[in-house]
């Protein structure tokens, strides 16, 4: 949260450190800024789940979910798919270009109710990246006791468009701590990488139907494309899962970020201040405006 | 608690005496209609106005404001730095707002200083202004009560209040802004129980006795239907099919939006001059499809209907529900008066504050 006796429209200054491209199609590249003034990294102290205002000075700010997580020191990892004027021109940008961040934002992940529980983290798609966040933050070895079994389904349409390659395959690896599997909806017949683990093939409900079973004692933290959300849904609550076990990551357009400018609503809550993280069940006391 | 009398003309040189010490905003004729200026030689003050066409709203809150600045030129060691635009907020005092103007500040404040973050123009904006006001009994016929605004007299939202008595005005501080105020402006002291008097001619109002005038509103503006809107549950009230027919006519041109004391959205946008940029903040219209569409080109409320609903569910439901301190409105009547179409918020506020009762005469 920013402090409440700073400006909370001024920027912390950053620098690009590097640029990874992380799909075939150049569609999706990963920003890894550092804070030009060190001292600001305290200041931003941030939980997976929450995001940023990211400020290209001249073009304008765009919300994005922070990529990496906490136990990651030194830098902050933005994943930002080229869609509108301020991500296009972020996509042209080179390392050592300036930007602004403002944040952290939102609310986060229900850390508090998934320490002592098992956990089950869904993703499709760019919407991976709070996602990531988290699963570096659980599987880190300072923190991964507090948690117990950790399961992850993540999908994207074809194996060249699946994030954090490096982070996979490390995440497949025995040792790793989480529980992950990996899908493509279509494999294509001339990937420009083969996996060196099982890959699955079909959409991300499929392999949650065969692999989430046990909604015991379990929180599930999902976010991806409205299509996962509208078919995912039903299949964990066919396996028991209440409402208020099941957290989603919403997104609107957002200008202030900081629950002002009226735009994120949905009913009564601002998707940038009461979320972006809501349960199901507190969705379901919401008009349906998404 | 200063009282103070004017007597009819010996009021504008008072106000002028402010002038000394604030940046003074008067209501001033503009062609057919009314306007809050700032009082320099080139205006003349019209304290016998009903009500300006734009709110004075935007003397906290600019229509358009300069937030941050920042150079783009690669020489300038700070480049690409966003800073704050240097700026002062010079003491100001909006003289001649009315009631339910005032009251729109206490309304709009809960946006822009919550308990986690805090505008900074805003407060500073806010702080520095002093609200004089003018209290006399001309509602006109679009105008209506809330819980935010009592009547021509409510004075909760002002510094001082002046109460219009024909041959004069008697005015009032309200706490150490007031004070300081009047203070400033001097003025006689008025006859020992002239306060007393006007009160209690003001409380009697309501009654036959009084007859119609300065004090008295003939007839005095009706309650806009709310009382039940708090029991109401959301999300039936949201997909209730009235929504329908109520945007129906509507032209998404904003005018309600954009002349409602009370409403408070914005846009933020980046401009560059040259080397030069400001980083700009304008009032926008939650009437508009650009205000929700998002990159993708998804726009969660596309239809017309769901803005028109997201309007009236935000002014008198959701703000309700929120703060705990009544609805969103004041009861001004800009958005009745300047609706090219006539949609009505008398109208839509029966409609959802009678919601469940419909479906129950429907039943019977």
């Amino acid at each position: 949260m920013i402090a409440r006796d700073r400006n909370p429209y001024l920027p912390y200054p950053v620098r690009i450190e590097e640029i990874i491209t992380e799909t075939g199609d150049h569609s999706l590249k990963t920003f890894k800024l550092v804070f030009l003034d060190p001292a600001d990294e305290a200041r931003f102290a941030f939980l997976p789940g929450q995001f940023a205002e990211i400020s290209v000075a001249g073009k304008g700010e765009i919300p994005i979910g922070i990529a990496s997580s906490p136990t990651e020191k030194g830098y902050l990892l933005f994943t930002v798919q080229k869609m509108g004027v301020v991500t296009s021109h972020l996509h042209s940008m080179r390392p050592g270009d300036r930007l602004g961040l403002r944040g952290p934002l939102g609310n986060w992940y229900p850390w508090e109710r998934m320490e002592g529980r098992n956990v089950v983290i869904i993703g499709g798609g760019c919407a991976f990246s709070t996602l990531r966040s988290s699963i570096v933050y659980m599987t880190d070895p300072s923190r991964r006791p507090k948690f117990k079994r950790l399961t992850a389904v993540y999908g994207a349409r074809c194996l060249s468009l699946l994030l954090y390659s490096d982070r996979l395959d490390e995440w497949k690896g025995e040792k790793s701590g989480i529980d992950m599997h990996v899908t493509v909806d279509a494999m294509q017949e001339s990937e420009p990488r083969t996996p060196r683990w099982q890959c699955h093939v079909g959409f991300v409900p499929a392999v949650v139907k065969e692999k989430i079973k046990d909604p015991t004692d379990a929180i599930v933290i999902l976010c991806g494309p409205p299509a996962m959300l509208k078919f995912t849904l039903p299949v964990l609550k066919e396996a028991g899962f209440a409402d208020g076990q099941i957290y989603l990551s919403l997104e609107n357009r957002m200008k202030c970020g900081i629950g002002m400018c009226g735009r994120c609503n949905v009913g009564g809550k601002l998707v940038c201040k009461d979320g972006p993280v809501f349960s199901l069940a507190e969705l379901g006391e919401l008009p349906r405006e998404t | 608690m200063r009282t103070r009398y004017y007597e009819r003309d010996a009021f504008p040189p008072a106000v002028a005496e402010l002038r000394r010490a604030y940046r003074v905003f008067v209501p001033v004729r503009r062609g057919d209609f009314h306007a809050f200026a700032e009082w320099d030689d080139s205006v003349r003050p019209d304290f016998d106005y009903r009500k300006t066409r734009v709110p004075p709203k935007g003397l906290v809150f600019p229509q358009s404001e300069r937030l941050l600045v920042f150079s783009t030129d690669e020489r300038d060691p700070e480049h690409d730095i966003l800073r704050e635009a240097p700026k002062d907020f010079p003491p100001q005092a909006v003289v001649g707002i009315r009631p339910y103007d005032a009251m729109a500040f206490r309304v709009l404040e809960v946006n822009f200083d919550t308990p986690e973050v805090r505008d900074p123009w805003w407060l500073r904006r806010r702080e520095a202004t002093t609200l004089i006001g003018l209290a006399r009994a001309d509602e006109d016929a679009t105008m209506f009560r809330t819980e935010n605004y009592a009547g021509p007299f409510d004075e909760r939202g002002l510094d001082v209040i002046v109460y219009d008595l024909g041959r004069g005005y008697l005015a009032k501080a309200l706490g150490e802004k007031g004070e300081a105020a009047l203070a400033a402006m001097g003025g006689d002291e008025p006859a020992a129980d002239a306060l007393r008097e006007v009160e209690e001619r003001i409380a009697r109002a309501a009654t036959p006795e009084l007859p119609a005038g300065r004090l008295r509103a003939q007839p005095a503006a009706p309650e806009l239907p709310t009382g039940r809107l708090r029991a109401q549950p959301v999300v039936p009230l949201f997909e209730a099919e009235f929504w329908d027919e109520v945007a129906a006519p509507c032209l998404n041109c904003g005018v309600c939006t954009f002349l409602c004391p009370t409403c408070w959205c914005f846009d933020i946008q980046d401009e560059v001059r040259k080397q030069e940029g400001d980083r700009i903040r304008n009032w926008d219209s939650c009437m508009f499809p650009l205000y929700t569409l998002h990159a993708s080109g998804h726009n969660p409320r596309g239809k017309k209907t769901q803005r028109v609903r997201n309007r009236f569910m935000h002014k008198l439901k959701y703000y309700l529900d929120k703060y705990d301190r009544g609805v969103m409105c004041v009861g001004c009547g800009r958005c009745v008066e300047a609706c090219p179409v006539n949609i009505d918020i008398r109208e839509v506020a029966a409609r959802m504050n009678g919601f469940g009762e419909q479906v129950e005469r429907h039943d019977r």
